[in-house]
């Protein structure tokens, strides 16, 4: 349905977007998921039309976006990253101004009713757009993009600023438009597209880290390494204990006591399971350990997770050079690391964020 | 394009801008119309047009001002660029919307002009009108309508030009005063004397320039009630100039 051949953008010198090349069949949910700044934007502004490619080109259903602009823009509906609202305009006006817009030939009434019922915005529908809050603006936004029936939506970030029942409803509603349009959803969440996607593609400074199936990544990301630990004991002693034992590479004393139980952060090497150990060393010593609990994983352990995993099953994933296998980690750990440590504690937020929706 | 010009119109008028624009100048044209001919005791319109002229370097940017300075601000045009329509009938939309509101306002301060015509009918009473004419003339009333309304089809083209330009509603409005000004006044040199008499600008070459650029020396014919083609042209070139100019911009940040 959609196919990106060699996608490169430059601005100026810089360059946003690095070949790209990646399809989407129909039907499919793929989430775009990368780092603030990784070029999700932008790449999705030139599958739109709104920016145009340095070189490279873009096909949706068979139509080349630059030849035929207006044929593919009909294909799709956009909801960029700030909604495009009309503040002045009620919801009423602002549809029907989208639907003139888009040249759209259904039965307006009906057309526009239906999509009011499936983004739930009918309490609205007389309403300024000025006095909607941000769920209902995101909304509106939506039923923008639906109106004409698109074979194709886009989403650019659509949970930003969103609070959790909100996000756990938008996403449904874009699992549900899966059914009948091929969705691409951009995110810098990870939780986002494991809950709503088929297929993930993963994008980082401009080119693609990782194009797999949800799954894969899932298992990948279930493999967590880093663990809260609460333990019953003397707080150096266990500390010195800690690292100082095979599987573990960092361990580190949290300023958080519970009676006598202190937390620690525990982190182990790669493919280590060390629980089971972890336990039974702690036994012996006589110090209980009365907690266990992952941490979520930062973009930047999944990008390195990814990664390892599909040289272990050389496929599809896309890496630049064939490069040693403790060279390649060393590498990326480091190209990755600094763009995304503001990142990794957002996932984190995020990770208590969703604790706290799944207890709902 | 339908789209958008309907859009633009309602914005017109969900916005106050719609109402304090009409309100302005049929406020102002009606104490021009007075002063001018009712208070001079003249049937000649020719100074109420001039100064009305000038109120207009003032009034199109208030209806400019907005078209696509707002747009940018709220992020509404990547919507407008994302949906099945061409950057240039996206232009003619928002362009011809603005001009709609302008020839309306025109149009309607016509009635301006109706207690000239009951004068004139009240004075002529008994005179032999075969002679001499008595009230205002409505052939130049009808150029000079005609022209202002081909100077003003330009001058809203140079403000939609200069939204496109700027994100900001304010600095749009007033650069497009700027230039607009500069427009209408550039030949108000060739005007200017020494004491001697002689023109300041010496250069025929230049006071031809000055004359050719200036929006304003064209409308002498119209305003004679004399159909002036190269006018017309003249006008037209220029609104197409600058409209092809915006649809310019839009293609050009697309590529930036």
């Amino acid at each position: 349905m959609i196919k990106i051949e060699h996608l490169v953008k430059n601005y100026g010198s810089n360059c946003a977007v690095d070949d790209i090349s990646f399809e989407v069949g129909e039907g499919e949910i793929v989430g775009f998921l990368g780092p603030n700044g990784a070029g999700k934007s932008t790449t999705m502004n030139i599958l739109t039309g709104y920016l145009s490619s340095t070189s490279g080109k873009v096909t949706i259903d068979g139509i080349d976006i630059l030849t035929d602009p207006i044929g593919a823009k009909r294909l799709i509906g956009y909801l960029p990253e700030q909604p495009p609202l009309y503040l002045d305009m009620t919801v009423e006006e602002y549809l029907n101004f989208n639907y003139e817009l888009k040249g759209c030939r259904l039965d307006r009434a009906r057309h526009l009713g239906e999509i009011c019922d499936t983004v739930k915005i009918r309490d609205v529908y007389r309403k300024v757009i000025r006095t909607l809050s941000k769920g209902y603006r995101q909304r509106v936004g939506i039923a923008q993009a639906l109106i004409g029936n698109p074979k194709v939506i886009i989403f650019d970030e659509p949970t930003v600023g969103l609070d959790p029942k909100q996000i756990i409803e938008i996403r449904n509603l874009i699992r549900g438009l899966g059914k009948a349009h091929t969705v691409i959803l951009s995110t810098h969440i990870l939780q986002e597209v494991q809950a709503v996607c088929d297929r993930i593609v993963i994008i980082n400074k401009g080119k693609i880290v990782a194009n797999e199936k949800t799954e894969n990544i899932s298992s990948a990301v279930d493999r967590s390494r880093r663990f809260n630990a609460k333990i019953c004991g003397p707080q150096k002693e266990v500390l010195a204990m800690l690292r100082g034992m095979p599987g573990i590479s960092y361990a580190e004393a949290l300023a958080e006591r519970d009676g006598e139980a202190y937390t620690y952060m525990v982190e182990s090497e790669y493919g280590v399971d060390i629980r089971k150990k972890l336990f039974f060393d702690l036994a012996a010593r006589g110090w209980a350990l009365i907690g266990l609990e992952a941490l979520g994983m930062s973009l930047e352990d999944i990008f390195i997770t990814v990664v390892d995993q599909s040289e272990e099953r050389p496929s599809k994933a896309a890496r630049p050079v064939r490069r040693s296998r403790g060279q390649e980690k060393n590498t990326l750990e480091r190209e990755v690391g600094a763009t995304l440590l503001e990142d990794a504690k957002k996932q984190r937020a995020e990770a208590a964020l969703h604790q706290t929706e799944d207890d709902e | 394009m339908f789209a958008i010009y309907r859009k633009e119109m309602r914005s017109y008028f969900i916005n106050p801008i719609g109402y304090v624009y009409l309100g302005v100048f049929l406020v102002f044209s009606a104490l021009l119309c007075c002063y001018t001919t009712l208070i001079a005791a003249t049937y000649d319109t020719s100074t109420y047009f001039t100064y009305l002229i000038f109120t207009f370097v003032i009034l199109i940017p208030i209806l400019t001002m907005r078209l696509f300075a707002e747009e940018r601000k709220l992020r509404t045009e990547q919507l407008l660029l994302t949906a099945p329509v061409t950057i240039t009938g996206m232009v003619l939309g928002k362009y011809f919307a603005a001009l709609t509101m302008y020839v309306g306002g025109i149009l309607i301060s016509c009635i301006n002009f109706i207690p000239l015509y009951i004068i004139g009918a009240a004075e002529s009473m008994g005179e032999d009108t075969a002679l001499t004419h008595i009230g205002p003339v409505t052939g130049e009333i009808v150029g000079s309508v005609l022209a202002l309304i081909l100077l003003g089809a330009a001058l809203i083209a140079v403000g939609t030009l200069i939204s496109a330009l700027t994100e900001n509603q304010l600095s749009a409005a007033v650069i497009t005063i700027g230039v607009i000004a500069a427009m209408v006044l550039l030949n108000v040199f060739n005007l200017l004397t020494d004491s001697d008499g002689q023109p300041i600008i010496a250069s025929y070459a230049v006071r031809f320039v000055l004359d050719w650029v200036s929006v304003i020396s064209r409308f002498s014919a119209f305003s004679q009630g004399i159909f002036d083609f190269s006018a017309l042209l003249y006008y037209v070139s220029l609104a197409f100039i600058f409209l092809f100019l915006t649809v310019r911009v839009y293609e050009k940040r697309r590529w930036g």
